[in-house]
């Protein structure tokens, strides 16, 4: 079946398959920030947006994107650049893999939440694991870049 | 694991129940939340994502809930939050993240009658019918207890306003975890109810210990003795995540728990 949706800003027609999950197919479109992980709806590290909602696309039929706007890792670079370096300065983005997934549902939370407190940040981002670091850095990196400690962004 | 034919919006309830029904194999979809976690070969997949099924309504008896609304818009809605003392939120804050919040729909849920569903426990202990799109109006109670009649699919549903307590205790290995065991309570006036989910059987009313403790004051000895009415009449069961002698021990704990909080709140 065809599905005509938005990546990143750019229409697309996709030829899926009924039972093809959105996970496999960005990644087939080259969008490798979209990471495999648990790929049981569980770790949050292939988190993207869908029509602006945090969604895990591991566990997202591609073909309900149809007519629907996806934003991936890949379609946020500037403001994912902000949150990495938050990360980084803490020591909490060490082996990286699950920083795509974080990151977009750190940007989830700016969208919905104004100055969002310690427990809503935790909400938000509870359905995304580190194995590295733990969490207490992590807050403390939304914290500051939500408080809009921004930094050039390295070339 | 899942296999889809074809797949298929349907623009109304009537066209989606004949697309349901023109096989065996065809399947409605709510979020697809949990789906890949089972194994299922599917003809037609039925989704309902374009039929204005994601709502909130408040109305002055009751609250009119869509089968396509999600477990964060549950999870959010400050009506239901104020009304039921945050019961809602509490049942589903745990689950998971809030991106499979985002994804998982209500009516797959109670459709589903999943056995390690938290929602689930804190909906019994509410006034609650479901709306079946052919089967009518059925009580939340009889439809975990017995299922649809025949193949239907899940429209609305609508929570009575009353007026009480509402407690949600749940024992996890770890937040964001299934639930080992869960229970909810509600109270209204003398009136308790009871149920216990993730047994790991699919959530029960506790008749017996809701009987017990009806009108009864809630001293240390009442509280013990409504633990041991529970943990009798209910059926407790072993998987990976626990035992029955282990869920049977934690029952008695749970309902405490919620009986206190409950005396807490009148004080």
């Amino acid at each position: 079946m065809k599905i005509k949706v938005t990546i990143n800003g750019k229409e697309k027609e996709l030829e899926i398959a009924p039972d093809d999950y959105l996970s496999e197919v960005l990644r087939k479109e080259g969008l490798l920030g979209v990471k495999k992980g648990c790929d049981t709806e569980s770790c949050g590290l292939c988190t993207i947006h869908l029509e602006d909602v945090a969604v895990l696309s591991c566990g997202t039929l591609a073909a309900k994107a149809d007519g629907k706007s996806i934003t991936t890792i890949e379609g946020v670079r500037e403001k994912a650049e902000q949150v990495r370096y938050q990360l980084a300065k803490r020591g909490v983005d060490q082996c990286g893999f699950c920083a795509p997934g974080t990151i977009m549902s750190i940007l989830y939370l700016e969208k919905v939440v104004e100055n969002p407190t310690d427990e809503e940040i935790n909400r938000y981002l509870k359905g995304n694991f580190c194995r590295c670091s733990g969490y207490v850095g992590q807050l403390e990196a939304v914290k500051s870049y939500l408080e809009g400690q921004k930094h050039e962004v390295c070339e | 694991m899942i296999t889809i034919r074809t797949y298929y919006f349907p623009e109304t309830m009537e066209a989606a129940y004949e697309k349901l029904t023109e096989r065996r194999n065809n399947a409605v979809i709510g979020g697809g939340g949990y789906l890949k976690l089972g194994s299922k070969a599917i003809g037609t997949a039925v989704d309902l994502s374009n039929l204005g099924l994601d709502y909130i309504k408040e109305e002055e008896k009751s609250f009119e809930i869509g089968a396509m609304t999600t477990f964060a818009g549950m999870m959010l809605h400050e009506g239901l939050n104020q009304h039921f003392n945050n019961l809602f939120q509490r049942a589903i804050e745990d689950i998971v993240g809030m991106q499979l919040k985002n994804m998982v729909t209500i009516g797959a849920t109670i459709y589903s009658r999943y056995g390690f569903s938290d929602f689930l426990t804190a909906l019994l202990v509410t006034t609650t019918k479901v709306k079946l799109y052919k089967g009518g109006w059925i009580s939340l109670n009889e439809f975990l207890e017995n299922g649809p009649k025949e193949r239907d699919i899940v429209e609305k549903i609508s929570i009575e306003k009353t007026k009480g307590f509402y407690s949600f205790q749940d024992l996890r290995g770890s937040s964001s975890d299934y639930s080992i065991l869960n229970l909810a309570l509600s109270k209204e006036g003398d009136h308790y109810r009871i149920a216990l989910g993730a047994r790991p059987g699919r959530a029960k009313l506790a008749v017996k210990t809701m009987a017990f403790l009806e009108g009864k004051e809630l001293s240390e000895e009442h509280m013990e003795k409504a633990g041991e009415v529970l943990t009798k009449e209910m059926v407790f069961g072993t998987n990976g995540r626990g035992s029955k002698e282990y869920r049977r021990a934690m029952g008695k704990v749970l309902l405490k728990k919620a009986l206190q909080e409950g005396s807490i709140h009148e004080d």
